[in-house]
C-alpha cells in the first residue's frame, strides 16, 4: 500500500509543527499523527514560554545584543560540558533566523517585561505562552494543507536495513499502517512513562510528579531503540526540579513552581535539615533542589517559613499551610512536632546578624556553627504565623534519545538511515548532556524541526 | 456578591497569579498581578476591565478538561453581570432585565404602545413633520425624564461601584488615559494587535473590535445628532424637521447606519462565538439588548426615508418606543457596561500611574522564568 502522504510527522509539539510546515511548504504532502486529544495537544510546548535567540542588534522583542560565544558559555556553564559543540553552535546560529520564521507562521511575541532586562536580551516570550505558539502553528499548518489525526498513538516503525518501511498506529479502537516517504519523529522523551522512568531511576521515581504532557510515554523511542537506531544521552537520568509536593501528578507545568526555599528552611520528613537553603539564588538551585528531595525518604521536603518572609516570593498556586505556632504547623504536615521546634530552634539560635538581609542578592547573612549551614538570606524563623509548603520532585524531561547528526538524520551502526529523521525533545540529548538552559529546549525544536522538514522534503521531492 | 461566583473567581486568579503567562494581552493581567490577595472588590474592578476577548482562554493550558479548569473570561463575566446588578439603582431592576432578553423585548413593545397611545390621545396640537403626529411639548414631557432617571441611576450606581473598587479622586490624566483605551478600543486588539478569539476559537481577529466601534461611534454620532436638534430647537430657534445638510441629519444618518450595520455584525459574532467561554445566563439579555439599538437604528433611519409618507405615525411610535425603551433601560441592561467599563478603566489609570516608575517586584523579576 503506497500512502497518500509524502511525509509521517510523530508527533504534534512544537518541533513537529516546525517540520510539518517547513516540509508542506516545499510541496510535500504531510500528515501529523499526534497521540493526544486536539485539547491537550502540543506535548511539552504546551508548558513553554520563551525561546532563546542569538541575535546582533535588537531583533523583533529583543534588545541589545546575544553573541553566539556568550550564548554558547551560557550553554557550557549549564550542561558542565556535556555538549555537543558542533550540534549547539548549528542551533545557536540559526536561532537568529528563526525568530523573524517564527513571526511569519503566526506567532506573537510580547514586549520586554519590565524588570526582566536580562532575560529581554537572550530570550523572546511567546504572547499567552506555548499554547498559543501550539494554536497558531496548527493554524498555519492545516492552511498549508498539512492533515492532523488526534489520537494517533504510532505503536510501530518498521525498520528494514536503512529505510523506515511503514508506520503503524491505532486510532478510534482500529489499527492502520502507511507507508510513506519519509517519516520525521518529534515525539518527545518518556518522563510519562511511570514504569520506565522507574528502572532507570530506582523505586523512588514512583513518587516523582511529570510536569509536563501525560503523552510522552516514548512508544516510538523505545521501538526505534529496540530496532537499533543509534542513541545518546544518559538513559538513567532525567532534568527534575523541585515543585510544590501538592501538584498534579502530570501537566502542573509552571504554577507548581515554589520560589520560597531561599527564605526559608527546608526539612525531610523527620524534620531535619538536609542542605543549605541559601546556597544561590533559586534560578540556579531549583534543579538541585529536585534531586535533593528525590533523595530524602519519601522523596518528599517540607518548607517552613515565617510571616516576614510570605511576599518575598511568587505567589503560589496553591496557599500554604499556616499555623501561629510550629508545632501546630507541623501536626498539619505530618511532621514530629517536638523534632521540628528543635530543628528550628536550633537553626534560629545560629543566625546572626541579619541587618544586611537582601532578598534579591546574595547578601552573605549566615548561620555560624550548624550543618548544613544557611550561606545566605538566613533569618530566624520566628515570626508567627508560620507558612508550610511540601516539596516534591517534578520531572521535566528525560536525556535518553535519538543521536543524530546536523542534518537531523537518524543513524544505526551501519551508517544513516535515509528516510527517518528526528527533532525536538527526542533528540535533544544530542546537545545537552545535562542541565538546562531556559528557553533552549523551543530553540533546537525550532531548528531541528525545521531541518528535519527541509531534509524529508529533499528526500520525497 | 454570590460567594459562589467571587469565589471562583478568586480560585482562577490565583492560579493565573502563579502562571502569569498572559500578561501581555490586555489590562487585567498587569492589575492582577499586583495583587497578592484578592479582595471582592479587586476582583470587581478587575471584571470590568475584562473586554472577554478570550485571548487568555484559547492561550491557557490550564482549561478543562485540565483538573484547574480554568475558564477566566467567564469566571470575569459572571462576577461582572453581578456586579452591574448589585451596583445598579435600584438593583431589583437590573437583576430582571441584565439576563433577559425576552423582558427587554417586551419593554420595547410596551415602549411603542405607549407611545402609540400617546399619539392618539395627545395628538399634534397642530405641529409640522413629525410634531404633526406628536407634539413637541408632549415629546419632552415623556422624553426629559426619560433621560434624566437614567443619568441620576448611573450616577449612584458608579459612585456604588467606584467605593467597591477603592477609587481615589479622579484627575484629567486618569480620564485621559481611560479614553485614549475607549478610543481605540486597546483591550479588545490582544497586546500584539491581532485583535481577539471570538468568532471563531482561536483565530485572531479584528471583527468583534471593529464591530464594537461602529456601534460606540455610531451610537455616539446619534447622539451628537439628538444633541444638535435639541440646541437648534432651544437655542436658535430652529425646530424640526431638518435638511439633509444640517447637522443632525449630518450626524445622524451615518451614525443610524453605522449603529445598525455594527448591532447587526455584533449579533452575528455572537451567534458564532462559544457562549461558555462568556456567561451564558446573561446571553439572552445580551441579545436583546444588542436587538433593540438595531431597532433604534433601523426604525430612525426608515423614518428618514419614509418620513413623508403615510407610514410616518407608525414608524415614530415604533422609534420614539425603542428609544425610549433604551433609555429607560440603560443601567440595567448591556448599556451599562460602558459606563462600568470606562469607570474601571480609570481606576486602572490610577494604578498604574501610582506604581509609575517604581521598581519592578522580586515577584515580576522572578516571573520571567520559565
Amino acid at each position: 500500500m503506497t500512502s497518500q502522504y509524502d511525509i509521517a510527522v510523530i508527533g504534534g509539539g512544537n518541533a513537529a509543527l516546525c517540520a510539518a510546515m517547513t516540509a508542506a511548504e516545499a510541496g510535500a504532502r504531510v500528515l501529523i499523527l499526534e497521540t493526544a486529544p486536539k485539547a491537550y495537544r502540543g506535548g511539552n510546548s504546551r508548558h513553554t514560554r520563551n525561546f532563546r535567540c542569538m541575535h546582533s542588534g535588537p531583533l523583533g522583542p529583543l534588545v541589545e545584543d546575544y553573541s553566539e560565544e556568550e550564548y554558547f558559555a551560557d550553554l557550557l556553564k549549564v550542561t558542565g560540558g556535556k555538549t555537543d559543540e558542533h550540534l549547539a553552535r548549528l542551533a545557536i546560529q540559526t536561532s537568529q533566523e528563526c525568530l523573524p520564521w517564527m513571526e511569519a507562521h503566526g506567532v506573537r511575541f510580547q514586549p520586554s517585561l519590565s524588570g526582566t532586562l536580562s532575560l529581554a536580551r537572550t530570550n523572546a516570550f511567546f504572547m499567552g505562552g506555548g499554547k498559543g505558539l501550539v494554536n497558531a502553528y496548527y493554524r498555519t499548518a492545516e492552511g498549508l494543507g498539512v492533515d492532523v489525526i488526534y489520537e494517533a498513538h504510532v505503536t510501530h516503525l518498521e525498520l528494514k536495513g536503512d529505510r523506515v518501511t511503514r508506520v503503524e498506529y491505532t486510532h478510534d479502537g482500529q489499527d492502520h499502517r502507511i507507508e510513506p516517504k519519509a517519516v520525521i519523529v518529534a515525539s518527545g522523551g518518556f518522563q510519562a512513562d511511570t514504569d520506565w522512568l522507574t528502572r532507570a531511576w530506582g523505586k523512588p521515581a514512583k513518587n516523582f510528579l511529570i510536569r509536563g504532557t501525560p503523552y510522552n510515554r516514548g512508544v516510538v523511542l523505545a521501538d526505534l531503540l529496540a530496532q537499533g537506531v543509534s542513541q545518546v544521552g544518559d538513559p538513567t537520568q532525567c532534568h527534575a526540579v523541585a515543585i510544590d509536593g501538592r501538584a498534579p501528578k502530570f501537566d502542573g507545568g509552571i504554577v507548581t513552581r515554589l520560589d520560597c526555599v531561599p527564605f526559608s528552611i527546608v526539612v525531610n520528613k523527620h524534620a531535619e535539615r538536609f542542605y543549605d537553603e541559601g546556597e544561590d539564588v533559586w534560578p540556579k538551585r531549583y534543579a538541585i533542589w529536585g534531586r535533593l528531595v528525590a533523595n530524602q525518604p519519601d522523596q518528599v521536603g517540607y518548607v517552613i517559613i515565617d510571616a516576614k518572609s510570605l511576599e518575598l516570593f511568587m505567589p503560589s498556586v496553591f496557599p500554604p499551610l499556616k499555623a501561629d505556632t510550629l508545632e501546630d504547623l507541623a501536626v498539619q504536615m505530618d511532621l514530629p512536632p517536638d523534632k521540628l521546634r528543635a530543628t528550628v530552634e536550633d537553626f534560629n539560635s545560629a543566625c546572626g546578624d541579619t541587618s544586611s538581609f537582601h532578598p534579591t542578592e546574595l547578601d552573605g547573612v549566615a548561620t555560624h556553627g550548624i550543618a548544613p549551614p544557611k550561606t545566605n538570606w538566613a533569618r530566624p524563623i520566628t515570626e508567627p504565623p508560620f507558612y508550610g509548603y511540601s516539596l516534591r520532585t517534578g520531572v521535566t524531561f528525560t536525556y535518553l534519545g535519538l543521536k543524530v547528526d546536523e542534518n537531523a538524520q537518524c543513524s544505526t551502526a551501519n551508517g544513516p538511515i535515509r528516510n527517518l529523521w528526528a527533532a525536538g525533545e527526542t533528540m535533544a540529548g544530542s546537545i545537552l548532556g545535562q542541565g538546562y538552559l531556559a528557553g533552549f529546549g523551543m530553540t533546537i525544536g525550532t531548528v531541528f524541526g525545521r531541518i528535519a522538514g527541509r531534509e524529508a522534503s529533499n528526500h520525497v521531492a | 456578591m454570590s460567594l459562589d461566583l467571587i469565589q471562583e473567581a478568586r480560585r482562577q486568579a490565583e492560579i493565573c497569579n502563579a502562571c502569569r503567562y498572559c500578561e501581555g494581552y490586555c489590562s487585567v493581567f498587569p492589575a492582577l498581578h499586583q495583587e497578592r490577595f484578592f479582595s471582592d472588590g479587586n476582583l470587581t474592578q478587575l471584571a470590568n476591565l475584562c473586554h472577554n476577548c478570550r485571548g487568555c482562554y484559547y492561550a491557557c493550558q490550564y482549561t478543562a478538561p485540565h483538573e484547574f479548569d480554568l475558564n477566566l473570561p467567564k469566571a470575569l463575566a459572571e462576577v461582572r453581570r453581578e456586579s452591574w446588578e448589585n451596583h445598579a439603582w435600584p438593583a431589583p431592576v437590573a437583576r430582571v432585565f441584565q439576563a433577559n432578553g425576552t423582558l427587554i423585548a417586551a419593554a420595547c413593545v410596551l415602549g411603542f404602545a405607549l407611545l402609540f397611545l400617546a399619539m392618539r390621545a395627545i395628538g399634534s396640537a397642530g405641529g409640522d413633520g413629525f410634531y404633526a403626529a406628536l407634539s413637541h411639548n408632549a415629546m419632552v414631557a415623556i422624553f426629559a425624564p426619560a433621560f434624566l432617571f437614567p443619568l441620576v441611576s448611573l450616577v449612584l450606581s458608579l459612585r456604588r461601584y467606584w467605593n467597591t473598587v477603592g477609587g481615589e479622586p479622579v484627575r484629567l490624566s486618569h480620564v485621559t488615559a481611560a479614553v485614549g483605551m475607549v478610543a481605540k478600543m486597546k483591550d479588545l486588539a490582544a497586546g500584539h494587535g491581532d485583535g481577539c478569539n471570538f468568532e471563531e476559537e482561536d483565530r485572531f481577529s479584528q471583527s468583534r473590535r471593529y464591530a464594537h466601534q461602529l456601534v460606540m461611534y455610531g451610537f455616539l454620532l446619534c447622539f451628537a445628532a439628538t444633541s444638535a436638534g435639541t440646541a437648534l430647537h432651544y437655542v436658535f430657534d430652529l425646530p424640526a424637521p431638518y435638511g439633509i445638510f444640517s447637522l443632525p441629519k449630518l450626524l445622524g444618518i451615518p451614525g443610524g447606519l453605522m449603529l445598525a450595520w455594527g448591532t447587526a455584525w455584533m449579533a452575528r459574532l455572537k451567534l458564532a462565538a462559544d457562549r461558555d467561554v462568556g456567561d451564558p445566563s446573561a446571553w439572552g439579555g445580551e441579545m436583546g439588548f444588542v436587538l433593540l439599538l438595531f431597532v433604534v437604528a433601523v426604525s430612525g433611519l426608515a423614518l428618514y426615508v419614509l418620513g413623508g409618507t403615510g407610514m410616518m405615525p407608525l414608524l415614530l411610535a415604533l422609534h420614539l418606543g425603542a428609544v425610549l425603551t433604551f433609555f429607560l433601560l440603560t443601567p440595567f441592561t448591556k448599556m451599562a457596561h460602558g459606563f462600568y467599563r470606562l469607570a474601571a478603566l480609570v481606576r486602572d489609570a490610577q494604578r498604574v500611574q501610582a506604581r509609575g516608575a517604581t521598581a519592578p517586584t522580586r515577584a515580576q523579576q522572578a516571573s520571567a522564568r520559565s
